[in-house]
């Protein structure tokens, strides 16, 4: 018969976690988010032999189970929690050979459950070289368990695990550390009045300051037999839990593990030396920004500009080989475009992710943390923010999604709301074209002009970070306490399934809401109401009769754009845009660009009837442009009032779906979308009325 | 006797006491504790966070943090 057990894999950040779970699920997992919240949860399957499985459970890095952050609080409530249908039949702790005894603290707490725990020593193929020697079998004694010593890197040592997994029955149960020691009289007492529960449950209930969880804590603090402490008693006690925990864990490694300090290499501690170094750490760090930034930038686009190609010419394959109707304008214009849509950010995210991943699995990421922490706080950003915030110059998209590296959920958020005002490679095509209309090409103004739209996109996200952050009430003031690991060759197994897992992740939950507003927008664009839209190719054909087939084909094209329903709802707005300097075919253009911002210039030549990409004959149409009392449409004032329109409107579908991916609620993204709106309205009216 | 922010580059000195008992759990989970030796590795520019090793950790925290920190001189 088939069996099947739950188990749960803990242990500290940085000991290669991560790398043992890959190793375990051979890659097949699935990952979601623990509900309400955004951690990661991950599941896989390991195959122990024929007829034995094992759900093997991710949980969150942590150091002990005192609750100290949103991770800690969800791995202890699984454990906790006999009745959740996650519970584990067993654990391991996974322990990194070179921190064995801060490992051990974390190890013993699991222990003290009554779960059985097994020990899993990672990095072992680092002993010899380190001088560490471990004497597994008096450890297993001491530790009252199954202790096995593995290699991510090597794939060592995992047939060995698989064995202690399968004879998981025969682990005892039983704590190696006695709660009740710390304060003989207290546990007394709290035995008394629960007797029938394990002490050491009971205390990791009472401990619970941060009730994150949905624990009922209270059934134990509001007994009325039962003497509660106040919470820096409590707090106090637990420091001298530690503390005791870590005497009985160094005499245990005194008996079992040598280390010889003359093979401790100084390499890590060179390497710190250059690399934060408050000259050339700042550069080479900056170095490594620009190459990033290149490479999302620049390099991606030959792969998008291939994605781009390929998928308008499957669309007119698409429409010159199957029956014209309905149904196959949908699939070629709306469909096919919408998933394309969807596919160019691949390159970008795939790239920047390849980054982040060298980044963080080197233990690199840390020290950048290190640098530029200072110069962020202030504004609610975390060191991590940094990148994030490089990257959505190229495109808010994988910008958003790299913010999955910010442990703290409020420098998180912050982080992902400002991002979107980073000018992205997008408002690129809008502002050079408008510069080119309105900024007089003498002297460096028009270069000038955009170097400044530059600034002020970064600007506007630091005064906003600025604003949120004393806007957000912080529930309480966390130290700042990073590990600075030690550095690590990625594993490239690793980087590539995390490459791998975002972009999918990207594709499947991003991508439905960007494939379902392009083609909203697509057919409010290609529909119209009454005959001014339906006998379009009759009005203009009556109206221009000396013009050739394709010419009259164009004046049809902007005909039906000018009354579709994008067209009305353009004209519609045009009371409220007017203010700005804006007419009803500059609306048209900026509903039509809220799925993606370089389609305003497109829009634009299709309601100015202009057959050509190139820009130069766009700008032209437009320079003559004229409002009805004669005078230009597009002056110095409005030109400059709609770049900044562009430089603050969140006029992106698709950073809405991934903020709405990555904050887990459509709350922030609605939030994001009406402040950003507001902002760019009162700076374009600003603006426009100052100038005008 | 000093207080751990006041420790200079690459000087080492042994834990004595905490000033309150508010510091993070955190910290005493990472080994900063009364008896362990505790050694600063580098410093932020601009006032930044300092870098310690202590016991088997390395970790960084702000100096704020470290003031409550008293620490004997290892001579």
């Amino acid at each position: 018969m088939s069996q099947s057990i739950k188990v749960a894999l803990l242990g500290n950040p940085n000991t290669g976690k991560s790398s043992v779970f890959n190793v375990m699920t051979r890659l097949k997992q699935k990952v979601g988010n623990y509900p309400g919240i955004t951690v990661e949860k991950k599941e896989g399957v390991c195959k122990l032999d024929d007829d034995f499985k094992a759900r093997i459970f991710d949980l969150p890095g942590c150091y002990s189970l005192n609750a100290n952050s949103i991770d800690e609080s969800i791995v202890i409530e699984l454990l906790l929690n006999k009745k959740d249908s996650d519970h584990p039949d067993l654990a391991i702790v996974v322990a990194d050979v070179e921190n064995l005894k801060r490992n051990l603290l974390l190890f013993t707490q699991v222990k003290g459950l009554g779960i059985p725990t097994i020990l899993a020593i990672n990095m072992s193929d680092q002993m010899k070289k380190r001088g560490i020697k471990i004497d597994v079998e008096s450890l297993k004694k001491e530790l009252d368990t199954q202790v096995v010593l593995i290699s991510a890197r090597n794939n060592k040592g995992f047939e060995n695990l698989k064995k202690a997994i399968v004879q998981y029955k025969s682990i005892s149960k039983k704590e190696i550390f006695d709660i009740s020691t710390i304060e003989p009289n207290y546990f007394n007492d709290l035995g008394k009045t629960f007797p029938k529960e394990s002490l050491y449950r009971l205390w990791l209930l009472i401990i619970q300051e941060t009730n994150f969880t949905k624990l009922n804590r209270k059934r134990v603090t509001d007994t009325s037999e039962f003497r509660t402490l106040s919470s820096s008693a409590l707090k106090k006690l637990q420091q001298k839990e530690t503390v005791r925990r870590y005497i009985l864990i160094n005499e245990i490694l005194r008996k079992t593990m040598e280390t010889d300090p003359s093979k401790a290499t100084g390499f890590g501690a060179a390497l710190d030396r250059i690399l934060l170094h408050k000259v050339f750490g700042y550069v080479i760090f900056f170095g490594v920004l620009m190459l990033i930034f290149e490479s999302i930038y620049d390099f991606s686009s030959i792969p998008m500009d291939f994605i781009d190609i390929s998928f308008t010419q499957l669309s007119n394959w698409y429409k010159s080989n199957l029956p014209p109707g309905n149904l196959t304008d949908l699939i070629a214009e709306g469909l096919i475009p919408g998933i394309g849509g969807v596919v160019i950010f691949v390159p970008q995210i795939a790239l920047l992710f390849l980054f982040l991943a060298l980044l963080e699995e080197s233990g690199y990421m840390s020290r950048v943390i290190f640098l530029m922490d200072r110069g962020l706080r202030r504004f609610g950003l975390s060191g991590k923010s940094v990148v994030p915030l490089v990257s959505g110059t190229a495109c808010a998209i994988p910008a958003v999604m790299a913010t999955r590296n910010i442990e703290n959920w409020r420098e998180r958020l912050i982080t992902i709301l400002v991002t979107p005002f980073t000018t992205c490679a997008a408002r690129l095509p809008v502002y050079a074209i408008l510069i080119a209309l309105v900024i007089p090409d003498v002297g460096m103004y028009q270069s000038l002009t955009l170097m400044g739209l530059y600034l002020l996109g970064f600007a506007a996200a630091l005064v906003s970070a600025f604003i949120l952050n004393k806007m957000l009430a912080t529930s309480s003031k966390k130290a700042f306490i990073i590990e600075m690991p030690q550095y690590k060759i990625p594993l490239l197994r690793d980087v590539l399934y995390t490459i791998w897992e975002k972009t999918r992740s990207f594709i499947v939950e991003a991508g439905k809401i960007i494939l379902a507003i392009s083609i909203l927008l697509w057919i409010l664009a290609s529909n119209g109401p009454g005959k001014n839209f339906s006998n379009a190719h009759q009005i203009v054909s009556s109206q221009y009769k000396d013009l050739t087939q394709s010419e009259l084909d164009i004046k049809i094209q902007s005909h039906k754009l000018e009354n579709s329903y994008i067209g009305h709802l353009g004209r519609s707005i045009e009371p409220v845009i007017a203010p700005l300097g804006f007419d009803w075919k500059i609306g048209i253009a900026i509903i039509s660009s809220f799925a993606a911002r370089e389609v305003f210039v497109g829009t634009l030549a299709t309601i100015y009837s202009v057959d050509s990409d190139k820009q130069e004959t766009i700008k032209n149409k437009m320079a003559n442009e004229k409002r009805p009392d004669g005078s230009p449409l597009f002056t110095l004032a409005s030109g400059i009032s709609l770049m900044m329109f562009y430089a603050f409107a969140l006029q992106c579908m698709s950073t809405l779906a991934i903020v709405r991916k990555e904050t887990n609620t459509w709350k922030w993204p609605v939030a994001q979308l009406f402040a950003m709106t507001i902002i760019a309205y009162i700076a374009s009216l600003t603006v426009f009325q100052i100038l005008q | 006797m000093i207080s751990l922010d006041r420790l200079k580059k690459y000087q080492s000195a042994v834990i004595d006491r905490f000033e309150t008992d508010k510091l993070p759990m955190k910290l005493i989970e990472m080994g900063c504790i009364p008896g362990n030796e505790i050694t600063l590795l580098h410093q932020a520019p601009f006032k930044g966070p300092i870098y310690l090793k202590v016991d088997q950790s390395y970790l960084a925290i702000y100096k704020e943090t470290a003031k409550n920190i008293i620490v004997r001189l290892i001579s």
